[in-house]
């Protein structure tokens, strides 16, 4: 019997095992909503606005580590979602992304809700295609799941004219492999540089590991744990990578870069190992190029060859799976006679001491960084913390310390506000079970208000954690700092009663405005496991973000809270460790 | 540094957008980009100058590596290799001029492929160097216009993209 185009289409997502598409119907695409609506194995989430969607699925992704789907019409449809598509490539997702086209005979004309979704999409997918023939229509999306998992991840989109998804044809069993001549992500690791590497690792004084994205994304918590453990080095890790080395163990330094910890950048700059896995040396990592790790030299291990010596020069790069080179690694170095690093240990330590997260608290307001230690603990440092961009996006960042890989789930490369809300109820959907939080600000959620809506509907109980301290934080503490206070557009008056907003949503609103009332509030919200529950914190509009490193600055160049000049460690005679 | 990059990619709508995007997106330099089927129907081969330091051109050819439709890439100028470029020029010669004019193209063994009133058409293909030189010496004529194919190379010997 002849099926359509869009019938295909649905038994192929059923064929790789998709469990949610994220998505919002309209002309172009509505064949396609048909299939869905006369079966029950794919189910459709509505989000409010097609940035959502992306956003939603990009969250369930991250969670799940499966790919995620959106399906959007042509037109509007696609062009709003191609902020959470931009989003998702720079972060390395895998997503796969179903947009209707205007029919193929109109293909063109400036039809209406036309717009070229390939052309728009291009430079923010990994990969994107036209079907142009009913026939092609499985082939493709066996191609779009195959390339959006493999190698290094990232979005995938597919544009279906609407005419392919009525036309009929004899259904052919779906795809079980795909050859693309092209693309062959399977790297072996060469086992020379495997050697060279562990040589290196097993001669330096002062090392350190310096992990990235790639080991969450990658699923190489495993083996990056047992690897540090073997060679007892400090590790840190990046905003991307955070919870594939536990953050409590007393080997890892916590997060490098921008707003990193001062033992952490410290460590980067008078190591004379760098070990980058699964990291691609982002500006907001190494601050000035000119001044990174004057003394290191870098090994340096990613799926993607181009990510090696596009910033910084890798002295040992090697291609592979972070997993599988960790593994070879700790196999190669597992009976190594490791130098003595002790010295560089005591000197790692005398750093901590300075405690760079130490905050003054002040009698009567609400500090941002003490809500989210009340989060830790009133979830136990076990929920799925979710985050917009901004100030709250680093307090969480530096005041919940994460032990597993895929709970910490933010907007990294692209800082994408308005992603918090969306990838909160992604998040939850991939892991019911487990408490998720949204941390975010009164500017950022803002942007994606709507899907409390769509929250409700598929039954997603998250709890916001609103960071509400009146001001456009981040702008706000660069306005401070380099603009002599000038604080352009960076307050937000008039914002709405977030409390009668969640309610009028159907979902529950607190506000909390003394610091006696925030535990109890918290402890009270996680306790209500079926509700969303909006928790609008009043907090400190006067707090800013420490330690951080200013534009321009090296990794010894630090502000710390409370000081007012910056921390220097230029003098150190980092060879006498 | 001048490089010559020789790109195979497959033979699909699209492709050349993937490459001229990537140069522009990420302001890389593009000197000259040619693109045409191979023997092989379902395969276009593109040869871009392009320049920069070695850094640069590194991240060129890892860059186009990633494109999923780039089934191969190399770096020419690495190896040894021809290359060739070809060029249509249009003159306004003057009757005295005539003489020099057929002795040049003599002289750089090219040919006069288009004769009318007063003009010539005269095509030449060789190395860009050859073909700037052709230029200059025709400096005392009236250049009406150009049209250059832009470099295409292949590697000497056995060594095949």
């Amino acid at each position: 019997m002849e099926i359509n185009g869009a019938q295909i289409l649905i038994n192929s997502l059923k064929s790789e095992g998709v469990e949610y598409v994220f998505g919002y119907p309209g002309g172009a695409v509505l064949h396609i909503y048909d299939a869905l609506e006369i079966q029950d194995d794919v189910k459709h989430v509505l989000v409010r606005h097609e940035q959502g969607a992306a956003h939603a699925a990009d969250g369930y992704a991250r969670t799940s580590g499966k790919p995620g789907v959106v399906l959007v019409t042509s037109g509007p449809g696609i062009t709003n979602a191609v902020t959470g598509i931009a989003t998702a490539h720079m972060d390395s997702i895998p997503m796969v992304v179903i947009s209707g086209q205007v029919p193929s005979p109109l293909i063109g004309g400036d039809a209406f809700q036309e717009v070229d979704a390939v052309g728009i999409t291009r430079s923010c997918v990994k990969h994107n295609f036209l079907v142009k023939d009913i026939k092609d229509i499985a082939v493709t999306v066996k191609k779009a799941f195959h390339i959006a998992t493999t190698g290094r991840p990232g979005p995938v989109l597919i544009d279906i004219p609407k005419d392919i998804t009525i036309a009929q044809i004899e259904p052919k069993s779906y795809p079980e492999v795909v050859d693309i001549r092209s693309y062959k992500p399977t790297i072996k690791v060469s086992d020379r540089q495997i050697k060279k590497a562990a040589q290196l690792i097993a001669k330096s004084k002062r090392p350190i590991l310096y992990s990235g994205g790639g080991s969450v994304i990658g699923n190489a918590s495993k083996e990056l744990r047992e690897f540090t453990r073997l060679l007892n080095f400090p590790i840190t890790q990046t905003l991307m990578g955070l919870g594939a080395f536990p953050a409590t163990d007393d080997l890892s330094v916590g997060m490098l870069g921008m707003h990193g910890q001062y033992e952490a950048n410290m460590a980067m700059h008078g190591s004379d190992l760098v070990v980058a896995i699964g990291a691609r040396f982002d500006d907001r990592i190494t601050g000035n190029l000119s001044k990174f790790c004057p003394t290191a030299k870098i090994i340096h291990i990613d799926i993607d060859p181009s990510s090696i010596s596009k910033n910084v020069l890798a002295h040992i790069p090697i291609v592979g799976q972070v997993s599988t080179v960790l593994s070879a690694l700790t196999n190669e170095l597992k009976d190594a006679k490791l130098a003595d690093i002790s010295k560089w240990w005591k000197q790692i330590n005398d750093w901590r001491s300075v405690d760079s997260l130490a905050y003054q608290k002040t009698k009567g307001i609400i500090k941002p960084q003490t809500v989210i230690e009340a989060l830790y603990e009133v979830t136990k440092g076990e929920a799925i913390v979710t985050s917009d961009v901004g100030q709250h996006q680093m307090w969480a960042a530096q005041y919940y310390p994460f032990d597993e890989p895929r709970r910490w789930i933010n907007s990294g490369g692209l800082g994408t506000m308005g992603f918090g809300l969306p990838a909160a109820m992604g998040a939850k959907l991939a892991d019911p079970k487990r408490d998720v939080a949204c941390v975010t600000g009164e500017g950022s959620i803002q942007m994606m208000l709507q899907e409390l809506s769509t929250m409700l509907q598929y039954h997603t109980p998250v709890k916001i954690v609103n960071l509400n301290n009146g001001y456009l934080g981040m702008v706000r503490q660069w306005q401070e700092f380099f603009y002599e206070k000038r604080y352009a557009m960076s307050y937000m008056d008039a914002l709405p009663d977030f409390v009668k907003l969640a309610e009028s949503y159907g979902h529950m609103g607190v506000r909390v405005e003394k610091e006696a009332d925030l535990k109890p509030a918290l402890i009270e919200a996680f306790a209500q496991k079926e509700h969303t529950i909006f928790l609008d914190i009043m907090t400190d509009p006067t707090e800013n973000v420490f330690p951080m490193i200013p534009a321009g600055g090296a990794h010894c160049d630090m502000l710390l809270a409370g000081r007012d000049e910056m921390v220097s460690q230029n003098e150190t005679d980092f060879n006498a460790v | 540094m001048r490089h010559i990059i020789s790109v195979l990619v497959e033979n699909e709508a699209g492709a050349l957008s993937r490459v001229s995007g990537l140069f522009s997106a990420r302001g890389f330099n593009i000197e000259s980009l040619t693109v045409a089927q191979t023997n092989d129907p379902g395969l276009s081969r593109m040869t871009i100058v392009s320049s920069g330091n070695d850094r640069i051109i590194e991240q060129i050819v890892k860059q186009l590596n990633k494109l999923i439709d780039v089934v191969k890439v190399i770096d020419l100028t690495d190896q040894e290799h021809v290359e060739r470029e070809l060029m249509l020029v249009k003159v306004c010669v003057k009757k005295k001029d005539e003489l020099e004019v057929k002795q040049l193209v003599d002289i750089f063994s090219c040919k006069i492929v288009d004769v009318s009133d007063r003009t010539y058409t005269i095509e030449i293909a060789g190395k860009t160097r050859k073909i700037n030189a052709f230029l200059n010496a025709l400096d005392f004529a009236l250049v009406m216009e150009v049209s250059r194919t832009g470099v295409t190379g292949i590697s000497r010997g056995r060594t095949v993209l």
